[in-house]
């Protein structure tokens, strides 16, 4: 593999970490048998979740519109299977924040049948942008990446931009995850067909395929499936440094371009969108079919069958890791996402949403008993590694108790949370976890702030209201007083003249 | 199944701090050989004194601020504390005078701004420069190396303890007469009698560049610098910056002045140049965090310890340029912050 890494630029810092994909990575995808009960969330979060179309009881079938999202912050959802609406409650999501979000629970009937709605796309709509932009957004199609972003307007983004390129993101490089590699080896044409279909509805030519060095295999694959798509799809091999595949990062390397603090890739003329989306997309418009599964890597040494799956999206955890052969007894600890940037996860109960690329199941890290934290002795580690540029060492002394003004100096809401500094720290602190609450003590800061400020308004408002109230009771009290006063005196003038009248 | 959560990253650092101060210390062991080699023992009695009152006094203030004694212990850095100021120290030092310099730096330089990863200045240099001001007189009892073709009248390992421990000298012995000055005390002295340099380095107590011994205890010492750099334990910027702070000035002035002012080898072979320049200037505690603030740091403790040998009252300047310095950090780290990406040049 002698592909082109010269001409790319530089990134900051970041790791080479130990791959740990080779588990997963040596059989092909396996198709997972649909559960008997579907859980499907309807939404990552519970404010923004989207308006369920059915009510328990009401018989579905796979591919049909359960709830219709609320873009940008929720997509359309489509049962994953053919069955009965058993009940629509709240249940915890598996996200970091963890709270409860609405949910579609399906029993599911064996049959598995398409919803008469799904039919391939007629070449009326996959040549019209805006039409296959719509389609799109109708299928609920969300970044398969692991941010779960959905698609449709993460593309509207770049229009109008003045984009030089898409960026398809098979960098896939944090480790233990292999779903992006397995889904490039074995289905690049759809990967690349998907990739056409999304530059038409961007109305552009040009798209990078970012792939890292050490996924050979998806690298030939990738490479033949370009070579029979039109000019203007170019694969590009990273190196193998996490994170290169951070959506900023990725620009960075591929362009040498910076993404504005607080912008998105499209302000500097990039898309980036995984290639397990761009595989959704054409299949999509290959079969009709919405998005309604993905590819899980299942790893660990806590499961017997490491692989990649595809999976049916709602899917039981538990019922996936069954699939994959089961726990070991060494099953401890459970990450959605990968070793660096996932989430731990409290049980198996959750379903498979968007945002699972990875399941890993493992034993407890080894280190957690070994050298305590100590204080931070401002070596700077973590700054040489910061792909961000940021000095974590800064940050960490003014997250504890937080001091916002300083937080704001040393950039803070830049920290991407890749977790680089935590793997070099010798004092072993937590310092993702330090920046991740920091924030979120920031948030609920400014809230409060805001709050405050809007009963102020309100306050103030009341008691401007009041005292014009008091202001116009006053000058009414003053008129009647200035008239009562008026007439008075002209009582008294007109007593005076008929008693001057009197003595005439 | 329930699974017990954990933080991520679920990757651990290879690295602990204890592992670092270890590094410093292993990097240290061959100069110290060097030094015992060419000076005798005392090296070690004060190596010995300074490292039981660093960790005692240290044990003691973490039990009164009702903190955990053993893990703060287990991180070395009390001891790397006391082996710097061991170096400092003339080897024939009386225990009371190391005992005060090391309580110094640990209850005072250390742990009443917070202990460690809080304290502003080297605690090392803190403590050496109490008892430099404290006890002029017994900061001068600096040995003659021992080679061949000086007269060398060396104490043997207990008649040192004895004058470590009780200040007995053997009998017939006085400490004048096997004190001598240091090479930067003889240039000191023989530019104010307005010598020239070439003259007064005819001294036999002078080598290549520096002191006869000196130069080879330094040689030790920037290999264990370089070993440092190699492991990855200090970065480049601070002992490149100091050298550069200390070279040149010197070698502006010895064009400028040749003969009348020491030689930039000199320099560099004197005093603590290379011992700042990659142990004491790198506490990464008292130091400036980025990269451009160390390349700061270290050029101003490398020119003010220029400036005190050259206009300065003291020999060498390298304690107090270090903690001149750590008081310019909190401005250095605030003006040399990095640029973030994705923010523009100018901010």
């Amino acid at each position: 593999m002698t592909a082109p890494t010269e001409g790319l630029s530089r990134l900051h810092g970041g790791l080479r970490l130990p791959a740990q994909k080779t588990h997963s990575t040596g059989a092909p995808i396996r198709e997972v048998a649909v559960a008997p009960r579907l859980i499907m969330p309807l939404g990552r979060k519970a404010g923004a979740a989207a308006r369920p179309l059915v009510a328990a009881g009401d018989r579905v079938t796979r591919g049909q519109r359960i709830a219709e999202g609320r873009p940008p912050v929720s997509a359309n959802v489509h049962a994953a299977s053919s069955g009965t609406v058993a009940a629509i409650e709240d249940r915890p999501a598996p996200a970091r924040d963890g709270g409860a979000v609405p949910c579609i629970l399906i029993d599911t009937d064996g049959d598995d049948r398409l919803h008469e709605d799904c039919r391939p796309l007629p070449d009326s709509i996959t040549r019209d942008p805006a039409a296959l932009a719509g389609a799109v957004e109708d299928a609920g199609i969300l970044g398969l990446g692991g941010a779960a972003y959905p698609t449709a307007p993460k593309l509207a983004e770049g229009l109008g931009q003045g984009l030089e390129a898409l960026i398809l993101n098979g960098a896939e490089c944090e480790p233990c995850i292999s779903c992006d590699d397995r889904l490039m080896r074995e289905q690049a044409a759809d990967i690349v067909s998907g990739a056409r279909l999304m530059l038409t509805i961007l109305g552009i030519r040009e798209c990078l395929v970012a792939i890292e060095s050490d996924k050979p295999e998806a690298w030939q694959a990738m490479k033949a499936a370009v070579a029979e798509a039109p000019e203007g799809i170019r694969l590009v091999q990273l190196p193998t440094v996490y994170p290169s595949g951070g959506e900023d990062q990725l620009v960075r390397l591929l362009t040498g371009r910076e993404v504005p603090s607080g912008g998105l890739p499209a302000d500097v003329g990039y898309l980036v969108h995984n290639v397990g989306t761009a595989e959704a997309v054409a299949r999509l418009a290959a079969s009709g079919e919405p998005l309604v599964s993905r590819v899980v890597t299942v790893t660990g040494d806590g499961i017997a069958e490491p692989g990649n799956y595809r999976v049916r999206l709602g899917t039981p955890m538990a019922d996936l890791a069954r699939a994959a052969g089961g726990y070991t007894e060494r099953a401890a600890c459970l990450i959605m996402g990968g070793p660096m940037t996932g989430v731990s996860l409290p049980h198996d109960d959750f379903p498979v949403v968007g945002a699972t690329n990875c399941l890993l199941f493992t034993r407890e890290p080894p280190a957690v008993s070994g050298e305590p934290e100590r204080p931070c002795i401002r070596c700077g580690e973590c700054a040489r590694v910061c792909p961000v540029r940021l000095q974590p060492q800064q940050l960490h002394r003014h997250a504890g108790p937080v001091d916002e003004e300083a937080l704001a100096l040393f950039g803070l809401d830049d920290c991407i949370e890749c977790g680089c500094c935590d793997l070099v720290c010798p004092s072993h602190i937590p310092l993702t976890r330090s920046f991740r609450r920091a924030k979120a003590a920031l948030r609920l800061k400014a809230h409060e702030r805001r709050k405050a400020e809007r009963a102020r308004h309100r306050f103030e408002a009341r008691e401007r209201r009041l005292s014009r109230r008091e202001q116009a009771a006053r000058e009414r009290q003053e008129d009647v007083r200035r008239q009562a006063g008026a007439e008075a005196i002209r009582e008294i003038l007109e007593r005076r003249r008929r008693g001057r009248g009197d003595e005439d | 199944m329930r699974f017990r959560t954990v933080h991520l990253p679920l990757l651990r650092p290879k690295t602990g701090v204890g592992e670092v101060m270890r590094q410093v210390l292993y990097a240290l062991a061959p100069a110290a050989a060097v030094y015992v080699w060419f000076f005798g023992p005392g090296l070690l009695f004060n190596v010995l004194v300074a490292a039981v009152f660093c960790l005692g006094s240290e044990a003691l203030i973490l039990r009164i601020r009702g903190m955990p004694v053993a893990p703060a212990l287990e991180d070395y850095s009390a001891v790397v504390t006391a082996v710097l100021l061991a170096f400092a120290l003339p080897p024939l030092t009386p225990w009371w005078v190391t005992a005060t310099g090391s309580i110094f730096a640990m209850v005072f330089a250390k742990h009443l701004y917070g202990g460690l990863g809080y304290n502003v200045f080297n605690p090392a240099m803190a403590g050496y420069v109490a008892v430099l001001l404290s006890f002029p007189v017994a900061m001068t009892a600096w040995l003659p190396p021992r080679m061949g073709d000086l007269d060398y009248e060396g104490l043997s390992l207990l008649e040192s303890l004895g004058y470590v421990l009780a200040g007995r000298l053997p009998e017939g012995v006085t400490l004048d007469a096997i004190t001598r000055a240091t090479p930067l005390d003889s240039v000191r002295e023989g530019l104010r009698e307005m010598r020239i340099f070439a003259e007064i380095r005819t001294n036999p107590l002078f080598g290549d560049f520096g002191g006869r011994g000196w130069e080879w205890i330094d040689n030790f010492i920037a290999l264990g610098g370089f070993w440092l750099l190699y492991r990855g334990i200090i970065r480049w910027h601070i002992p490149v910056a100091v050298l550069a702070g200390v070279l040149v000035p010197a070698t502006i002035a010895s064009i400028l002045q040749p003969g009348l002012v020491p030689t930039p080898g000199f320099h560099l072979f004197s005093g603590a140049t290379l011992l700042c320049a990659f142990f004491i200037a790198t506490d990464p505690v008292s130091a400036a965090t980025s990269p451009a603030g160390r390349l700061l740091y270290g050029f101003g403790i490398g020119l003010i310890t220029w400036a005190i040998r050259t206009w300065g009252g003291y020999p060498d300047g390298v304690a107090f340029a270090v903690l001149l310095m750590n008081m310019a950090v909190p401005a250095i780290d605030r003006y040399t912050r990095p640029r973030i990406a994705g923010h523009g040049r100018s901010t």
